[in-house]
């Protein structure tokens, strides 16, 4: 190849091998650099692309941090009420069957306020895909204690790091979903290298196919980072999660098929 | 030939959803509307015409499972009574705020808090006055018949897709547990996805490439964005008050006296008019069928040919505040209310009329 080669003859099809999805608009994220929230929508876009299901996908958002990523999917998307996402989809998947429809949520949205919906719809086994962001913290609110928050994490409303004796155990609400037998397929990932979100992509993808066989509600919880809530620098709050909370909330997949792995 | 059958008024609204079209009913059981949701299961609405009932997990659950429907462009319901219709007030300003049209039935029981499972009418400050966080208002029918808890459901969907708003049936323990006659219509055909996208193009049913994607939310964090949601919001209302107000006059042209009442209140009422006038008291009713819009006008023009108003009403005394409001101090205006449960008698009523209004 000529050393001088410009950059019209450089931007060719064949010498394209990443770009932005097709399935993501162009509105500028709003996520802090570094949070994973941006990584897991870009890996959901990705898969609806590469699955030619943009028409039939319908999102729903949940609040907090991601409240818009409405405003990133580039398909028909619904904003529920804090925690009620589930329910949301419910009625979604029950009129539209044939429709590939998913709720994205963080922990204190899935785990804390919509504990019952979150709950009821996985019992149902409602065929929906359930996309979960444990960071561990309420980031949208400024930083406080979540269901998840790790034993001894400082937040804003743990300022003395979370205690056991007066708040309970980090919650691991999807190794108790996993037990429901409505609950097809669960599984934990991360975002945090490639090799992570190559696994996250796959079980992503899995928890769409899934929706064609009807056999029950797909579960993905993906560990991730919140390094304005942990007050921490990108990379610091990457090494932090691998080192506290992969050890509490352990990758890897919990059910599959509708049979827990041992 | 018309079809006619002896129903309950909750087993008539539940008949009223299926021939309607409706797409979808989510509840959760509660006295004394269970029957609702029971109709509808034994019904097997999904052989008849495909509609899905879903039992939730709480009537929290039921409202965002009509948002989630709703948001797809589809005819869907929820009923209740009062603690559980507490417990949809968020849901409510989120579909108020969405502009979502959807229809929610309250078969209004005695409060406050668990309160009894007799009839009240004490859940007309919450309808009507938002019940949940912000401006908003509930397109509100209030049935006095079981043939009205039947007609209502189909206009309620038709005022609520008019208007992209939920819309509320307030009725109350006396017509959901009543037996009546009822003239049952033609089953209408629930709505294909297709009629769906050409008369509700904002609905979430999958992105088209003839359009961008569809957005439900009733999110604007920008001030001056949301203060333009709220303006086109409330420009609706102001439409909903000059062309939807509902109400029924009866006997009000020589009437000395009128009583203001809505639902069960209003069959008291007609019946203590009756007494009254074989006591020779010209006495007339007017029935608010829309509580909101309010009938307004209808009142403040009665308020100047009347020498009083007895508002009645299973309450406090709520409804009374509007009606105040309507005639702007030119007629006296008394409330007479039982509640916790208790059904004031015709006689009783009279009595009030008599006490309050005319010796007063
Ligand atoms: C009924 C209700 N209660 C509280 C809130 C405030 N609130 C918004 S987001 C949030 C927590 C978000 O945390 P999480 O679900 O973990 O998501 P993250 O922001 O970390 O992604 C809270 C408490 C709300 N919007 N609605
Ligand atoms: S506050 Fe936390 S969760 Fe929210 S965008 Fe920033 S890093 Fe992500």
């Amino acid at each position: 190849m000529s050393e001088n080669i410009t950059k019209e003859e450089l931007q060719q099809d064949e010498n394209l091998i990443y770009c932005k999805s097709k399935v993501l608009t162009d509105n500028e994220f709003h996520y802090c650099p570094g949070c994973g929230h941006g990584t897991v929508h870009r890996i959901i876009a990705e898969v609806v692309e590469e699955m030619g299901i943009q028409g039939q996908t319908i999102g729903v958002a949940p609040v907090g941090c991601s409240v818009l990523a409405y405003n990133y999917f580039d398909f028909d998307c619904q904003g529920a009420a804090h925690g009620r996402a589930p329910a949301v989809a419910t009625a979604i998947k029950r009129l539209l069957p044939d429709r590939y429809v998913f709720t994205y949520q963080g922990d204190g949205d899935l785990a804390a306020i919509g504990t019952a919906e979150t709950i009821h719809a996985c019992n149902r086994g409602e065929n929906i895909a359930i996309i979960f962001i444990n960071n561990g913290i309420y980031g949208m609110t400024g930083g406080q204690m979540a269901p998840t928050t790790l034993e001894g994490m400082k937040t804003a409303t743990s300022p003395y790091g979370r205690s056991i004796a007066d708040t309970g155990s980090p919650l691991r609400i999807t190794e108790m979903i996993a037990i429901l037998p409505g609950t097809h397929y669960v599984t934990r990932q991360a975002v945090h290298s490639p090799a992570a979100v190559r696994k996250t992509k796959k079980a992503i993808r899995k928890a769409f196919e899934n929706q064609d066989l009807k056999q029950g509600l797909s579960f993905i919880e993906i560990v991730s980072n919140c390094n304005s809530g942990w007050k921490m620098n990108p990379r610091q709050a990457n090494d932090w999660m691998v080192e506290h909370m992969f050890p509490y909330y352990p990758l890897g997949d919990i059910k599959v098929d509708g049979q827990l792995v041992k | 030939m018309k079809e006619l059958r002896l129903m309950k008024g909750n087993e008539a609204i539940a008949e009223g959803a299926i021939r309607a079209g409706a797409d979808g009913y989510f509840g959760y059981p509660i006295t004394p509307q269970s029957e609702i949701m029971e109709y509808l299961m034994a019904e097997k609405p999904k052989e008849r015409t495909g509609m899905v009932v879903l039992q939730a997990e709480s009537e929290t659950a039921s409202i965002n499972m009509v948002y989630g429907g709703a948001g797809c462009g589809k005819r869907v319901m929820t009923s209740s009574s009062s603690p559980g219709i507490s417990l949809m007030q968020e849901g409510l300003s989120y579909m108020a705020g969405a502009e979502l049209p959807c229809l929610v039935v309250n078969v209004v029981r005695g409060g406050p808090g668990l309160g009894t499972i007799q009839p009240s009418q004490a859940d007309y400050f919450q309808t009507v006055k938002g019940g949940g966080h912000g401006d908003y208002k509930l397109i509100t029918l209030a049935p006095a018949s079981v043939q009205e808890m039947y007609d209502f459901v189909s206009l309620g969907f038709e005022l609520a897709f008019k208007y992209r708003n939920p819309c509320m049936i307030l009725s109350d323990g006396v017509i959901g547990q009543m037996m009546e006659k009822v003239e049952i219509g033609d089953q209408e055909p629930r709505w294909s996805d297709a009629y769906i996208r050409e008369h509700h193009p904002w609905s979430t049913l999958g992105k088209t490439p003839d359009r961008p994607h569809n957005i439900i939310t009733s999110l604007e964090l920008e001030s001056s964005r949301q203060e333009k949601v709220n303006l086109k919001i409330q420009a609706k209302y102001r439409i909903l008050e000059t062309e939807e107000v509902r109400y029924e006059m009866i006997d009000c042209e020589d009437a000395d006296y009128v009583f203001v009442a809505y639902g069960s209140s209003a069959r008291i009422c007609q019946k203590a008019m009756e007494l009254g006038r074989e006591k020779g008291i010209k006495i007339g009713l007017l029935r608010p069928i829309t509580l909101y819009p309010f009938p307004v006008k209808v009142l403040h023009d009665l308020a100047g040919k009347t020498k009083g108003m007895l508002v009645v009403e299973m309450s406090a005394g709520q409804m009374i505040e509007d009606v105040k409001l309507a005639v702007e101090c030119r007629v006296h205006v008394e409330h007479y209310g039982r509640f916790g449960g208790i059904i004031p008698s015709p006689s009783e009523v009279l009595h009030a009329l008599e006490n309050q209004i005319i010796g007063g």
